[in-house]
């Protein structure tokens, strides 16, 4: 559960990790029953970066099982910030930047909720979030950082920072907490039924994610098999005793992008851009409406975003394979 | 297109910030470079006075090629990794600016004072604030641990006495205050915009211009400055984007995502 305690006593992240089923066993299940899984009020960490690897079809199931009070943590929020956002699942997003993307501009959305004090925004660092997880993954309570100090985001986040000297050179240090988050979404190229994971490309932050987590949810673009996994046990990058639930969804981040397999659905992003015209909010719950809550299956939402704009990407996401 | 009667190229302010930045990066040099006019920018000084510049991505990419015509919408897509050495972990990359091995940070701005705090998080009261920008992403990790280039456009809503929120550290309050609140390495370096050229004096680490742009008067810089500009001893008459450094910017940047 999320609680009010900012660094998970050890006795008790040791105690959970050791009352989880670690054994190995298939955890293949549905969109629907993994987000059965997510317990109103959680922390809920989200894998990837910005448009890359979101695990935009675990959104898609959250939302539409109508979850509610989600503190949700990432490195760079996008479009999934404002959906979370717009349709009461999240109240909290902890990240460093938060809008759609540049070329795109603030996100309305964000501005209403934050400005309007429905929501709330709490800002760190990029290498803060990153170092938090770390020391989360870790199972140590703080990371010492030479960042988020002198600045007003430091400062902003008040007690949540100390400051140290270090006790064997005297440099000034700000020392992050460490974060375990109650649940990680994160989204791969393929992994086995047990929940071992390779990726392709960038990283992000997604394996400190999945060792600091209480529990990992799995999506994948396919599913491998075991002898597949242990032939190339070295691009494994997240174990399968973190892994709670397996989930298949091809194209599972659209419209985002999945390294390798598909880039951005830009048509359907500037599409999503433009819907947040003068009434932003209004404009995404529109959306919410068409994309999210009316398709009944995530094949039906894939058909929504249209074959063309669907192809196109995934011709533009595997030229990285051509050259 | 975009030749004048008089055979001189025209450019848009962002080429022209593109090319100006792009200069001050030099061969060799490691460069942690933001998404927009930074990418650009650091790319075209790949492609001509700098062929050995490495170029960091803070979605953990070291030392890509930039496909022209493929720019990404931010340093966290494939179109990042082209032709890289290393893909790293987001944390990682990062831990590049503490451990040392980056010579320049480099990113755009949307407010900044004239001690060099960049602000991209609050305008007005951060409890009640007028607008929620989106934030400091890697922009407070990086101007925290090395030396800094900021590109931006010049205008006096964006050159404040002081800045209302400070998310990306500068010389927070000039003299020494930078070091004293636990920042002893790094610091804003220079600051370009399309009407010039800023440093920071060296002891009270206020802004002074020290180069104008093609065309620019001092009257004009001062005029889109919020605070009263220092100027240095010899202020240098910066020379116009060369046609090859246009003819590159265009190539990279077709469709002008982050040119127009």
């Amino acid at each position: 559960m999320s609680s009010e305690v900012l660094v998970t006593p050890y006795q008790q992240l040791r105690r959970d990790t050791l009352g989880r089923d670690r054994g190995l066993r298939e955890k293949v299940m549905s969109l629907a029953e993994a987000a059965q899984l997510v317990r109103d009020g959680e922390h809920v960490a989200i894998g990837g970066c910005t448009l890359s690897r979101t695990p935009m079809a675990m959104i898609w199931a959250m939302i539409r099982a109508k979850k509610k009070r989600l503190t949700v943590s990432r490195s760079i929020t996008s479009t999934e910030g404002d959906l979370l956002l717009a349709s009461g699942v999240a109240e909290h997003v902890i990240t460093s930047w938060f809008s759609q993307g540049i070329v795109w501009g603030i996100s309305k959305v964000m501005r209403h909720y934050v400005e309007n004090k429905l929501a709330c925004f709490e800002e760190w660092s990029h290498m803060s979030i990153g170092l938090r997880y770390r020391a989360g993954a870790m199972g140590i309570p703080f990371m010492p950082s030479r960042s988020m100090l002198g600045s007003d985001v430091g400062k902003r986040v008040g007690g949540k920072i100390k400051r140290m000297s270090c006790p064997y050179t005297g440099d000034e240090l700000a020392l992050l907490p460490a974060l375990n988050p109650d649940l990680a979404l994160i989204h791969v190229q393929r992994c086995d039924a047990f929940g071992n994971a390779q990726l392709d490309g960038l990283q992000f932050m997604d394996i400190d994610i999945a060792m600091a987590a209480k529990r990992v949810i799995l999506t994948t673009e396919r599913i491998i098999s075991n002898e597949q996994i242990r032939r190339m046990p070295d691009a494994t990058r997240i174990p399968f005793f973190a892994v709670e639930a397996v989930v298949e969804v091809p194209l599972g981040c659209a419209p985002h992008e999945c390294y390798g397999v598909y880039e951005p659905f830009f048509s359907a992003l500037d599409d999503y851009a433009a819907r947040l015209g003068p009434d932003a909010v209004a404009g995404c719950r529109q959306y919410l409406q068409e994309y999210h809550y009316a398709p009944n299956s995530w094949p039906d939402y894939l058909s929504k975003i249209g074959m063309a704009e669907m192809l196109d990407a995934c011709r533009r996401g595997r030229s990285v394979h051509n050259d | 297109m975009t030749e004048e009667k008089s055979g001189s190229p025209s450019y848009s302010a962002a080429e022209l910030l593109a090319v100006m930045a792009g200069r001050l990066l030099k061969d060799g040099q490691v460069v942690f470079a933001g998404v927009g006019v930074p990418l650009l920018a650091a790319t075209l000084a790949q492609r001509l006075q700098a062929p050995h510049l490495t170029i960091l991505f803070e979605g953990g990419t070291i030392g890509p090629f930039i496909v022209p015509g493929e720019l990404p919408p931010s340093t966290n897509e494939q179109r990042c990794t082209r032709r890289a050495n290393m893909l790293l972990p987001i944390t990682d990359v990062l831990l590049l600016l503490q451990r040392g091995y980056v010579d320049v940070g480099f990113m755009g701005g949307a407010q900044i004072d004239k001690y060099g705090n960049l602000n991209s998080s609050f305008i007005g009261d951060a409890d009640n604030p007028k607008i929620r920008l989106p934030g400091s992403g890697g922009g407070n990790d990086i101007s925290s641990l090395t030396d800094m280039i900021v590109a931006m456009k010049h205008e006096k809503r964006r050159f404040v006495e002081k800045v209302d929120f400070i998310t990306s550290p500068g010389w927070i309050a000039g003299g020494t205050t930078r070091a004293e609140t636990g920042l002893p390495q790094g610091g804003m370096w220079r600051v370009v915009t399309d009407l010039g050229i800023m440093g920071f004096d060296a002891e009270s680490r206020e802004m002074q211009v020290l180069g104008l742009n093609p065309g620019v008067s001092r009257d004009q810089v001062q005029e889109n400055t919020g605070f009263k500009l220092a100027f240095a001893a010899r202020i240098e008459n910066l020379e116009p984007p060369r046609p090859v450094e246009l003819e590159v910017l265009r190539e990279l940047d077709p469709a002008r995502l982050y040119t127009a």
